[in-house]
């Protein structure tokens, strides 16, 4: 591993400086995990006094419970429209304001400032934009559209309204990398197809799209990372789970079933699923980094 | 400049992007009209779109029903504690894994970097055990030893010994667990890689001790990282939600993201939606402020993380 050539040979003092975040992190992140990986083998009952090593049961079980299998379907569904929604605006957002080059700083000052909102916050925003009663996107469908909109009582309602919630955070997020990865492309390879007679349309979609591909894989994988994990507190303030489950993302669960039903051994095998399905995304975001770097150096 | 003229093209793209940072930021403009409202106005369908006056009522309404004051001081702290912390931390275990040579350096590298795939929602219910009581380990190998018996022996009478020390409801339990970062020291290592060896050897040369390097010349070079890192993580600190959740349970330990939620009107209180944004407003200020002023340093900051 890297080191620099030139370095300190002092005995102790490497030691001491790394050792409050070794502290912190074999505390709170390798011991809580390692407990948690032990509990999902366990079963006990309600009160902590006793507990019984099950092998894989709590697995078997969590894989039959037809609510699981529902709440990775919603998972899926959730993290899919986000994820399409917010890469899509971010990056079209981020094309137009590449553009228009004087104002470039202007639209992303404009653009970038749903990123410092809480995700909860976020959530309570659209809540009150499309309540049934007092919100106006849901006042202007039902007098113009005709639809019934009560994302308080329909499940396909409620899952678009945590949808617009996320999305809208993250599409700031993407548009500041989306931004950054168009200005990193010279100026010249794009002049050099115009030049050329390429339309603006199709050098998008021949020299900047495949160019721009590093930074979509980046974007692609935070944005599931965020839907996954972070919208945890857009659930919890707005619809906890509901309408009948609707919502009730995986990460939710596992809070709901362990810190709500105490539900010990399960929820900790659905932390162990989310944290195998987290190392294997890590993995792959890491394999192709280093496939990246092979191929530009 | 380009070779082309397309002026079609530039009046769409002008017209997309006032359409984009319109929608954008509607939400945003919506809930600061209706903070102005009063609860007559608010209720209306539709609300009107016209700004009322009731602006400075709402917002000390909101700020006294939902305690905000209190919870306020309580995201401030968190939020600095976690900035101040986790760069403090990072800052020395990146300068220990690149200016030294010691037998566990690899080790810990990957020890660090592994808690990139333990985020706090994978492991809720285990670390707030381990809040709750930071010897619980300690205790298992006291229990495990029959140390209970030995004391107890020793002392000729029944003693039962627990050891107990709990982070919960205190700021050390709202700080501490979130200021290990695999992230942080990640980007301190890859900046103090690309610094010249020769700053190195000088120093050495002039007798300096290696934490003198580091306060007189590798902190003052680290700034605009630094900077950088402040904004993401205040961020970051601020809009925390898990980790304050499970571990307050007092309400006057509460952070103003959580508390916000009270201030939500249900189903069978009056639609006090004026008040509802008011608060949201005031909670979501400082980090919207920290952004939006420190808007270089920030997009600097999140664009290197990348790499």
């Amino acid at each position: 591993m890297l080191i620099k050539r030139s370095y300190f040979k002092t005995r102790s003092l490497p030691y001491l400086l790394i050792l409050p975040q070794i502290l912190i992190t074999l505390t709170f992140f390798y011991w809580p995990a390692i407990r948690g990986v032990i509990s999902s083998f366990q079963v006990s009952d309600p009160f902590g006094f006793r507990t019984k090593f099950v092998w894989f049961d709590n697995y078997i079980a969590l894989f039959k419970d037809p609510l699981y299998l529902k709440s990775i379907l919603t998972t899926l569904v959730f993290s899919g429209l986000v994820a399409t929604v917010s890469i899509a605006c971010g990056l079209f957002l981020a094309s137009m304001a590449n553009r228009v080059l004087k104002l470039t700083t202007l639209t992303r000052t404009l653009l970038i400032w749903p990123y410092a909102i809480a995700p909860a916050i976020s959530g309570i925003l659209w809540l009150f934009l499309l309540h049934p009663s007092y919100g106006v996107v849901a006042i202007g469908m039902e007098n113009w559209f005709g639809i019934d909109w009560n994302p308080l009582l329909k499940s396909s309602n409620a899952m678009l309204m945590i949808v617009m919630a996320s999305a809208w955070k993250n599409i700031s997020y993407n548009f500041v990398f989306f931004l950054a990865g168009l200005q990193a492309i010279p100026r010249s390879l794009i002049e050099a197809a115009a030049i050329d007679g390429a339309s603006p349309f199709r050098r998008f979609w021949t020299i900047t799209f495949p160019l721009l591909s590093p930074t979509m894989f980046f974007v692609t994988v935070m944005t599931i990372i965020f839907s996954f994990f972070e919208s945890f507190g857009i659930i919890h303030a707005v619809t906890q789970g509901g309408p009948g489950g609707s919502t009730n993302i995986l990460v939710y669960k596992v809070y709901q079933d362990g810190f709500i039903g105490l539900n010990l051994g399960s929820s900790s095998a659905q932390s162990v699923v989310l944290m195998g399905l987290i190392i294997l995304i890590t993995v792959l975001q890491f394999k192709y980094v280093e496939r990246k770097v092979q191929y530009t150096g | 400049m380009m070779v082309e003229k397309t002026p079609k093209l530039d009046l769409f793209t002008y017209a997309t992007l006032i359409i984009g940072i319109v929608i954008v930021g509607f939400p945003i403009l919506y809930a600061i009209i209706a903070a102005t409202l009063s609860l007559e106005d608010v209720s209306r369908v539709p609300m009107s779109m016209i700004p009322g006056d009731q602006l400075l009522n709402n917002v000390s309404e909101a700020w006294n029903r939902g305690d905000l004051g209190n919870q306020l001081v309580n995201s401030f702290i968190m939020a600095s504690g976690i900035t101040f912390g986790k760069i403090i931390v990072s800052l020395f275990g990146a300068f220990s894994i690149v200016y030294f040579d010691y037998r566990f350096r690899v080790v810990a590298f990957a020890a660090v970097f592994c808690t990139l795939m333990l985020p706090v929602e994978v492991r809720i219910l285990p670390t707030y055990e381990m809040a709750a009581n930071l010897f619980g380990p300690l205790q298992g190998v006291w229990d495990v030893l029959g140390l209970n018996s030995v004391v107890s022996w020793f002392a000729g009478h029944d003693i039962e010994v627990s050891l107990e020390f709990s982070l919960l409801d205190s700021y050390a339990g709202l700080i501490l667990p979130l200021t290990a970062s695999a992230t942080c020291t990640f980007l301190f290592r890859q900046f103090f890689l690309t610094i010249p060896e020769e700053l190195c050897e000088a120093a050495k040369m002039d007798g300096a001790s290696p934490m003198t390097f580091f306060w007189k010349i590798l902190l003052p070079l680290s700034k605009t990282n630094i900077a950088a890192l402040v904004v993401i993580e205040f961020v970051y600190g601020w809009n925390q939600y898990l980790w304050p959740l499970l571990i307050t349970t007092n309400p006057k330990m509460t952070t103003a993201v959580i508390g916000l939620q009270h201030l939500l009107p249900s189903p069978e209180d009056l639609p006090d939606w004026h008040i509802a944004m008011a608060g949201a407003l005031i909670v979501m200020l400082p980090p919207v402020l920290v952004v939006l002023f420190m808007q270089r340093w920030f997009v600097k900051g999140l664009v290197e993380r990348e790499k």
